[in-house]
């Protein structure tokens, strides 16, 4: 289908971006990469009056190491990510998740900042950023705010982003030593949404698991920490009795509801699985 | 009444000044004022790949791209793509090995599978039917099209093309 009409703007200074989010308010998009606002207003679900398309702001580019920290601009995009030699280095997990993400077409187009405040519950990216315990820079006319990436994602397709705010960087610790990221998922078809993702990261000290954060995609309104799985894996060591028990108690922290792709039974089943399977090829992994 | 917005953008080396309106997608805008119908529309919602185009030398959906958003840029179909010769090896592997059948998905695929000869010049299969698993044939031509790219890269490869 074709998309209802609308007007469409691209700033060149940020001081222009706020002032049209404050003119228009709820009738205004930001335009980034558009690979899931485009299908939204050809489908017609959304019919806002104006696109504003930031992706002239510079500002918002550009991926950087300092002091511990890997910065990267929301409109980055997740064939930039895949190519970064800093983030294969400093978050692993994000290199190994962006494979699963749709088709190169897309991922040539599609940023980081916009899969964050798109929040799609089944999307990669949000539940890798949970998993690496992410800060979010967000920024409105009246200046800058930074929120833990757990308070972000409020609900379905719901995030903390206020009327007149933008996304603009995202901030990872860089790995610690002796840490490991696992990413992977089960989709019907390859590039489709997850069923279920798990974006998994924890410290493999000697035989001991610590700092577990396993965070799962596709199963609840929004990306999710599996925080009872996480502490019966946590300061023991890893091993198959550790690896079982994790798996059971998976069924306390997630309720999948069914959707067009799987029930809600099928959902949890292939978590457990993804949560052997991830689990067990981190602690085989030589090198993080 | 919403104005339409002048671009200026090149396509297949050409420069080309129009004006656009807003809401018109790069694909429907190629095909309809440039009559550029080598890229095809199928679903439009980023899904089947048919409209499958180059922009700044990177492959993108033609369907997700705003025609406004092309303003400056580079874009290339397979109409160009075709004419200079650059995919004519996987063109005469799609022929040899009927890879072509009702024809809708085939330019989109060719683009897709040199994008992947580029990345990577000997894929096994299950590579190449990862890569062009965001490239619906309707027609489910597959096993002939995964022939094709896998003779392109061969012969490619042994230096017969």
């Amino acid at each position: 289908m074709k998309p209802a009409p609308f007007d469409y703007a691209k700033p060149r200074s940020v001081e222009e971006v706020f002032d049209l989010l404050d003119r228009y308010g709820d009738d205004a998009r930001l335009l980034a990469g558009g690979q899931s606002l485009l299908p939204s207003l050809n489908m017609r679900l959304s019919a806002p009056a104006i696109l504003i398309d930031i992706t002239g702001q510079d500002a918002l580019r550009g991926i950087v190491i300092d002091d511990g920290v890997l910065r990267i601009g929301a409109l980055t995009t997740f064939s930039e990510l895949k190519a970064s030699a800093e983030v294969a280095r400093a978050a692993p997990m994000l290199s190994q998740a962006i494979p699963w993400i749709a088709h190169p077409a897309i991922r040539n187009r599609g940023t980081v900042g916009g899969s964050l405040a798109h929040a799609d519950p089944a999307a990669e990216l949000p539940a890798c950023m949970l998993a690496l315990d992410a800060q979010l820079e967000i920024a409105a006319k009246s200046g800058r705010r930074r929120v833990p990436v757990a308070d972000f994602f409020c609900g379905l397709f719901e995030t903390d982003l206020k009327p007149g705010e933008m996304l603009t960087a995202i901030e990872v610790p860089v790995i610690g030593a002796n840490y490991r990221s696992g990413f992977s998922e089960f989709s019907r078809r390859s590039g489709d949404f997850a069923i279920s993702g798990l974006a998994a990261h924890a410290q493999f000290d000697g035989e001991m698991l610590r700092d577990v954060r396993l965070a799962y995609c596709g199963v609840d309104t929004r990306p999710i920490r599996v925080r009872t799985a996480e502490r019966v894996l946590e300061g023991r060591p890893f091993d198959s009795a550790a690896l079982a028990e994790a798996k059971t108690v998976l069924a306390k922290d997630l309720e999948p509801p069914d959707d067009l792709q799987a029930t809600g039974q099928m959902k949890l089943h292939l978590s457990q699985v993804l949560a052997v399977r991830v689990l067990t090829a981190m602690k085989r992994a030589d090198v993080r | 009444m919403i104005a339409d917005r002048e671009i200026t953008f090149t396509v297949n080396g050409e420069r080309v000044t129009q004006p656009v309106e807003p809401r018109q997608n790069l694909v429907d805008f190629l095909r309809e004022k440039l009559g550029l119908t080598g890229s095809h529309v199928g679903c439009e919602h980023g899904v089947c790949g048919a409209c499958t185009i180059r922009v700044n030398g990177l492959l993108v959906r033609g369907c997700l791209t705003l025609a406004v958003q092309a303003d400056g840029a580079e874009v290339q179909t397979i109409e160009g793509i075709s004419d200079s010769g650059e995919i004519a090896v996987l063109q005469a592997a799609f022929l040899e090995r009927n890879a072509s059948q009702c024809g809708f998905c085939t330019p989109a695929m060719l683009l897709t599978a040199a994008e992947l000869l580029k990345e990577n010049p000997s894929p096994s299969r299950e590579e190449i039917r990862q890569y062009l698993s965001g490239n619906y044939c309707r027609c489910t031509g597959y096993q002939s099209i995964v022939d094709a790219v896998e003779d392109a890269a061969c012969s490619v490869a042994g230096g017969t093309s």
